[in-house]
């Protein structure tokens, strides 16, 4: 007991310091430092939106469609950040792998952790976006956070999985970005749902049992407005185990994968 | 485990296989899998049943050449590297120091290291708050702590990483002697480091390949060769076999002793070491025959010298720094009684001197040159060796008698 504790405390030491130290490198040496973190995605958010609004007109149909997208692209942007840069982690930390053994799970959380932060700028940001656009917020915005949670623990399953794969193959990253890419596109982040459901009922269904497609729906529908339909309307309440599953299989699976090989690293990298 | 016992090491072996071409792609994995033999897999031990037990409040030495699996049984024991088979257990809290300032980043400040690098070895932000202070001003660093370590010079940023390691308040400790490096001020600061925990008898484990640090700080030892634990015991033990082992390694021939022979244009040489008892040998000891140190050099000379010359052996320790000079020209008389050498001539020298080296491989360096130093004719570097062992640093006393007789015939 007393030796799970110090180990606890350990990690907890580590994760806090990991966290810190990434938050401080991101912004070193910029005058403006940290509040690049507020003015990167306002800046790009307004260009986007100027585009969105005036010369691409995908989403001209529903209703807060410039916001809803600007939302889905931070939670993506927060999805791949916590998958590429766990990815990555191990294999960048190798010289401190090599020299001291501390637990290597640490290392990802931290990394998502780092990500987790930038995400919270970025909702800052979108909040100001949702204020200029008039968007109403209800009650039921609460339940956004568990979406988002989803994510994370769906983006940490996949960190875990692809940052093992990453020391053993490093084709692993060029793989994952087109996969990624391939998600991207299949999340509907920068259209609608309602352009899939236009199309095929079914394919629209199909592409929202995906995870990463579902839980932004979700977010969209609860933040901004209820045009933006979730699974659980097109389908029923059930089906919302399937994405539910996938997220807990893949957790599960890769921080069993991860721990199995997580000794192995220091050898390996 | 015995309550007495801080690390038990029990018949831990570790092979790598060395690809040579280290699979990291996916092609090759999968062409890998349909190749039949996987021809480019050699396994090689790095730990071969290494077993051992290390006593609480004992300092204890790890011993071995480059390439003898050192460094793999401190990640093993360290739990850096897991071990193919056998067990490590590991009584009380563990800090390996294999290297300074692990985590160190560049980017940031000697400030933020120093908390990231205290994180590394367990230390709450709060705990490095209050040592904070002592670990700047151990450093000698001032104002610069606020500077990016990028901006440090290395010797500041080992002194950065030594004071932040020096805290480190484990139960047991595993040094590498690779940590001494850096200028004579600060290796005297690790050195009292290490005896600062010798006093304080914690456990430690000390990985070199200087005997000299043996006998100094260690209270047992053990010899790695090939990954096999060769010789395991007292530091008087240890010390006589690596050096005859070391011998050996340099020179099969060396534990029996030779003759070393050369040859150039102007002469031939021949060059023999023998201790007290006249036994021909190239290792002394602790025993009263070891006291002595003969040197026997017999030149043929080969071609007609038209000058006065003199013959002179230097003995220089590992560095090639110059102990102790041998020469003929000290001598009052002996370069009339050399006089003008011709071919054919034979000179045979006889030297002995008192064995006051301390513990470490000496080089014999013969010359032969004109006394106005205007011509050499014979420059012989690293013409012989010899090794010292099992004195303790100290070496014998010294007793300044040397002799040397000469006879021309």
């Amino acid at each position: 007991m007393d030796n799970f504790k110090s180990k606890y405390r350990y990690s907890l030491i580590l994760f806090r310091e990991l966290v810190i130290t990434d938050f401080k490198i991101r912004y070193q040496g910029s005058a403006l430092g940290y509040l690049w973190s507020l003015l990167r995605p306002l800046f790009m958010f307004g260009i986007l939106y100027f585009v969105f609004v005036h010369f691409l007109r995908i989403g001209a149909g529903v209703e807060y469609w410039p916001v809803a997208m600007l939302l889905g692209m931070v939670l993506w942007g927060f999805f791949s950040e916590v998958t590429s840069n766990g990815m990555n982690a191990i294999v960048s930390r190798g010289d401190v792998i090599r020299k001291i053994n501390f637990p290597k799970y640490v290392i990802i959380l931290a990394s998502s952790a780092s990500a987790l932060i930038n995400l919270l700028f970025n909702l800052i940001v979108i909040a100001v976006f949702m204020w200029v656009s008039g968007v109403d917020l209800h009650p039921v915005a609460l339940i956004a956070p568990f979406y988002v949670l989803e994510l994370l623990i769906f983006g940490i399953g996949l960190a875990f999985l692809l940052s093992v794969l990453q020391v053993y193959f490093r084709d692993t990253a060029y793989i994952w970005e087109i996969i990624s890419q391939a998600l991207f596109y299949g999340s509907a982040v920068i259209y609608p749902v309602s352009v899939v459901i236009d199309q095929s009922a079914f394919l629209a269904k199909v592409l929202l049992l995906n995870p990463v497609a579902q839980s932004i729906q979700d977010v969209r529908h609860v933040l901004i407005s209820d045009v933006n339909l979730t699974l659980t309307q097109l389908t029923s309440v059930w089906w919302m185990l399937v994405p539910a599953g996938i997220v807990v299989v893949t957790f599960i699976f890769g921080a069993w994968l991860f721990k199995k090989h997580s000794p192995n690293f220091a050898e390996n990298i | 485990m015995n309550n007495s016992i801080a690390v038990s090491v029990k018949g831990v072996s570790k092979n790598f296989s060395l690809p040579q071409e280290r699979i990291t792609s996916i092609k090759s994995g999968i062409v890998n899998v349909f190749r039949k033999k996987n021809k480019n897999l050699e396994v090689q031990y790095a730990l071969k049943n290494v077993s051992f037990d290390i006593k609480k409040g004992e300092f204890f030495g790890i011993v071995g050449r480059n390439g003898s699996g050192k460094s793999t049984l401190l990640k093993i024991i360290s739990s850096i590297y897991k071990p193919d088979s056998g067990t490590v257990l590991v009584n009380g809290s563990l800090v390996p120091f294999i290297e300074l300032g692990v985590g160190f980043n560049p980017e940031l400040s000697g400030r933020e290291n120093v908390y990231l690098n205290s994180a590394l070895l367990g230390f709450s932000k709060k705990q490095v708050d209050e040592m904070y202070d002592d670990i700047v001003e151990f450093a000698e660093l001032g104002k610069f702590i606020d500077q990016k370590l990028k901006n440090y010079s290395s010797g500041m940023q080992v002194r950065l990483a030594f004071s932040v390691a020096v805290r480190a308040n484990s139960d047991i400790l595993i040094l590498d002697e690779i940590l001494a490096v850096g200028d004579e001020a600060f290796q005297k600061k690790c050195y009292e480091y290490f005896a600062q925990l010798k006093n304080n008898n914690k456990t430690v484990i000390l990985v070199t390949h200087s005997m000299e640090n043996v006998t100094r700080f260690c209270d047992r030892a053990l010899i790695l060769d090939n990954g096999k634990v060769v010789t395991m015991g007292s530091v008087k033990r240890v010390t006589e076999e690596y050096t005859r082992q070391n011998a050996q390694a340099s020179d099969p021939k060396a534990l029996k002793g030779k003759k070393s022979s050369k040859t150039n244009d102007f002469a031939d040489i021949k060059l023999v070491l023998k201790n007290g008892n006249n036994k021909i040998t190239e290792a002394f000891y602790d025993g009263i025959e070891d006291r002595i140190i003969n040197i026997d050099t017999e030149l043929v000379i080969k071609k007609d010298i038209s000058k006065k010359v003199f013959i002179s052996l230097l003995i220089k320790n590992i560095n090639g720094e110059v102990i102790t000079r041998i020469a003929t020209e000290d001598i009052q008389g002996e370069t009339e009684r050399i006089g003008y050498l011709k071919r054919g001539d034979k000179i045979k020298i006889k030297s002995s001197i008192q064995n006051i080296f301390g513990e470490g491989s000496y080089y014999i360096a013969l010359s032969l040159k004109s006394v106005d130093r205007a011509e050499s004719y014979v420059e012989s570097e690293d013409h012989a060796k010899f090794t010292v062992a099992g004195l303790g640093t100290n070496g014998f006393s010294l007793r300044p008698d040397n002799k040397i007789t000469l006879i021309k015939e």
